[in-house]
């Protein structure tokens, strides 16, 4: 199996792109001229328009020279352009900037990536500006560089640089976008993320189910299973080593952990009843599962680490099912018919103090609690299946969708967006969504195929 | 397949040139074993293997399969006649055993549908098993809303997939 990432190398001051000994150019006077150019290497005219909501301006990486890379065949300057684009397309999908990219703009020159001209970008009304670099080293690693200035104040914010493999240069830009978004939401990051999801192709009826895995941009997709078995419900491990998903291999449901480094499956537990909805601790010693067995569904929790004997949590009649970590660990937030129908439940990590929080109408399941631990998302069942959410104690529901039949929220790392997939009438089509928490910015993911049961994991270190 | 057929052609060559009906008789065993048009009459009983899938799924015209209200689980009359039929059928064919799939309709979410599939399925096993088939030849299976018969989005299409079909194996 291939090696799903390597890590990123942070260099710790990243300090200016190096070619250090040339002093950089003075701030304003030569740099429009310069730039004039530039536009005419980039094949795009700019269009005024879209200059008037211009919020961030992310121009073309600068490349110290254009250099080959394993990472593109057009060498570094052209990695320069996608590297910024990668950043666009970041920003502009959560709503909350209106960034403009590099296929709109002047690329600034390599010493100008410390040195922004400011009389460029502040005549285009440009209120926040990206600039960066791409240098390749002599081992093919690259070395890329962020910086985000305040063109009003003519400052520069923040800045942060990255070593990684040509393999990983899209993850050196999702850390960049990060950053920025960061600085200016005051928010956590997000954007350096994975997903780990069901693919489906074939007809409602025989419909094949692969598990299968992408970046949070859609990038980088990787089927895992073949489709000869029906994979359901996967679920990243904290640190993106494993995948606990179900699959119908023998016949049945089962709960299997997928180990990306070596390709092994191993089953969580060995029972002869079915075991699904498996669930991973926010440390990742644990994982929950609920299991089947005459007719009486009920969560328990077993160590992830293999060995010790299965926990059970619950042991009401009727069914049990699902279940979600606080942030911290201590609580869980799960699915329960004990009352006549679906509903939300709060347990202690140990099963104890089980109590419901959903009393609104219809029918409440698959809760997720948020990673800042203020919210549950959940799907909301009163004719239509839609995402809402509310708060640990159950108040202040609130829809985030409205559509015929979405479901299986899971929270992007910083829990401000909430992915879910969408099933369409008739035909069971499936397709991977996303909302902000305002419910206004929604929008699709790319996927190659259909796409159902997304699992956001954490932000990668 | 194509074996076959010459080997069927050749043999009616023969039975007309033969110009009699028992011409079969005087020829060496022939392979046409399978051959429909064999003048040898009708041999063999049409029809599956009792104790077979097929035989059963024959034998219960549509009563191998009973259908469940939305997010109900309990087995009402005519769900317990067709159970009737099954465990007869059964107790008929000792040497069997069965599988009861549950199934539930595409307007749940699939964890909860995983549970309640399972339910059913086991719902109708106990019925199974009160009328006296021993519960070790029984084994059942969720595929939750996996595994739609009917394809459509509507009420019709859903009462036909909340359903618990036995399948019987041997």
């Amino acid at each position: 199996m291939i090696r799903l990432f390597t890590f990123l190398a942070f260099v710790v001051a990243v300090a200016t792109p190096a070619y250090a000994q040339q002093p950089a150019p003075p701030v304003v006077p030569m740099a429009v001229p310069a730039e004039d150019e530039e536009i005419g290497l980039t094949g795009r005219v700019t269009d005024e328009s879209e200059w008037q909501d211009l919020g961030i301006a992310i121009p073309a990486f600068a490349a110290d020279r254009d250099g080959p890379t394993p990472a593109n065949s057009q060498g570094t300057s052209a990695l320069g352009v996608e590297l910024a684009r990668v950043i666009f397309n970041d920003l502009r999908n959560n709503g909350l900037f209106r960034p403009v990219g590099p296929d709109a703009l002047p690329r600034p020159t390599y010493p100008q990536i410390t040195s922004p001209a400011w009389a460029t970008w502040r005549g285009r009304s440009a209120e926040m500006l990206v600039h960066g670099y791409v240098r390749a080293g002599n081992d093919d690693r690259l070395t890329v560089g962020c910086y985000l200035y305040d063109v009003q104040l003519q400052q520069e914010l923040v800045r942060e640089g990255w070593v990684v493999a040509p393999a990983d240069w899209r993850r050196a830009a999702h850390k960049c976008a990060d950053l920025v978004y960061s600085r200016l939401s005051g928010e956590s990051p997000f954007f350096d993320s994975k997903i780990a999801y069901i693919a489906e192709t074939g007809p409602k009826d025989n419909r094949v189910k692969r598990l299968a895995i992408m970046d949070s941009d859609g990038a980088n997709h990787r089927f895992i299973t073949n489709g000869q078995s029906t994979a359901l419900t996967p679920r990243y491990s904290p640190d993106y080593s494993k995948i606990a998903y179900v699959s119908y291999l023998n016949g049945f449901a089962r709960i299997f952990v997928y180990d990306i480094g070596t390709g092994s499956q191993t089953l969580i537990t060995q029972s002869p009843n079915p075991t699904f909805a498996p669930r991973w601790s926010p440390d990742g010693r644990w994982i929950l599962y609920s299991m089947a067995a005459s007719g009486n569904t009920d969560i328990y929790r077993v160590s992830a680490a293999g060995g010790g004997s299965p926990q059970r949590l619950t042991d009401a009649p009727g069914i049990d099912v699902g279940g979600s970590y606080s942030p911290d660990g201590s609580r869980i937030v799960f699915e329960s018919d004990r009352s006549g129908n679906q509903q939300i439940y709060i347990m202690n990590a140990d099963g104890s103090n089980q109590r419901r929080i959903s009393f609104f109408g219809g029918r409440a399941a698959t809760p997720e609690w948020s990673p800042r631990g203020d919210l549950i998302a959940f799907t909301h069942i009163a004719g239509d299946l839609r995402i809402a959410v509310m708060s640990p104690n159950g108040g202040g529901l609130r829809h985030l969708t409205n559509s015929w039949q979405d479901e299986a929220p899971t929270w992007s790392p910083n829990g401000r967006i909430v992915q879910f997939f969408r099933t369409q009438r008739n035909s069971g089509e499936t397709s991977i969504w996303q909302v902000d928490l305002t419910g206004r910015n929604e929008r699709r993911l790319p996927t190659p195929v259909g796409a159902s049961d997304p699992s956001w994991g954490p932000v990668l270190p | 397949m194509k074996k076959i057929a010459i080997a069927v052609t050749v043999a009616s060559a023969i039975a007309l040139s033969a110009c009699a009906k028992k011409a079969p008789e005087e020829l060496p065993p022939p392979p046409q074993t399978s051959a429909p048009t064999t003048p040898s009459g009708p041999s063999q009983p049409a029809g599956p293997v009792p104790g077979t899938q097929q035989h059963f799924v024959q034998q219960m015209q549509g009563r191998d399969t009973i259908y469940f209200d939305t997010d109900k689980y309990d087995i009402d009359a005519e769900d317990q006649t067709a159970l009737r039929q099954q465990a007869q059928y059964l107790q008929q064919y000792p040497n069997v055993r069965a599988t009861v799939e549950g199934h539930a309709d595409e307007r749940g979410t699939r964890e909860y549908n995983l549970a309640l599939g399972e339910r059913r399925a086991n719902a109708a096993k106990n019925y199974l098993v009160s009328l006296g088939v021993s519960a070790d030849r029984i084994t059942v299976v969720s595929y939750g809303k996996e595994r739609p018969v009917a394809l459509g989005s509507n009420e019709q299409a859903w009462a036909r997939n909340r359903r618990a079909v036995t399948v019987v194996l041997n």
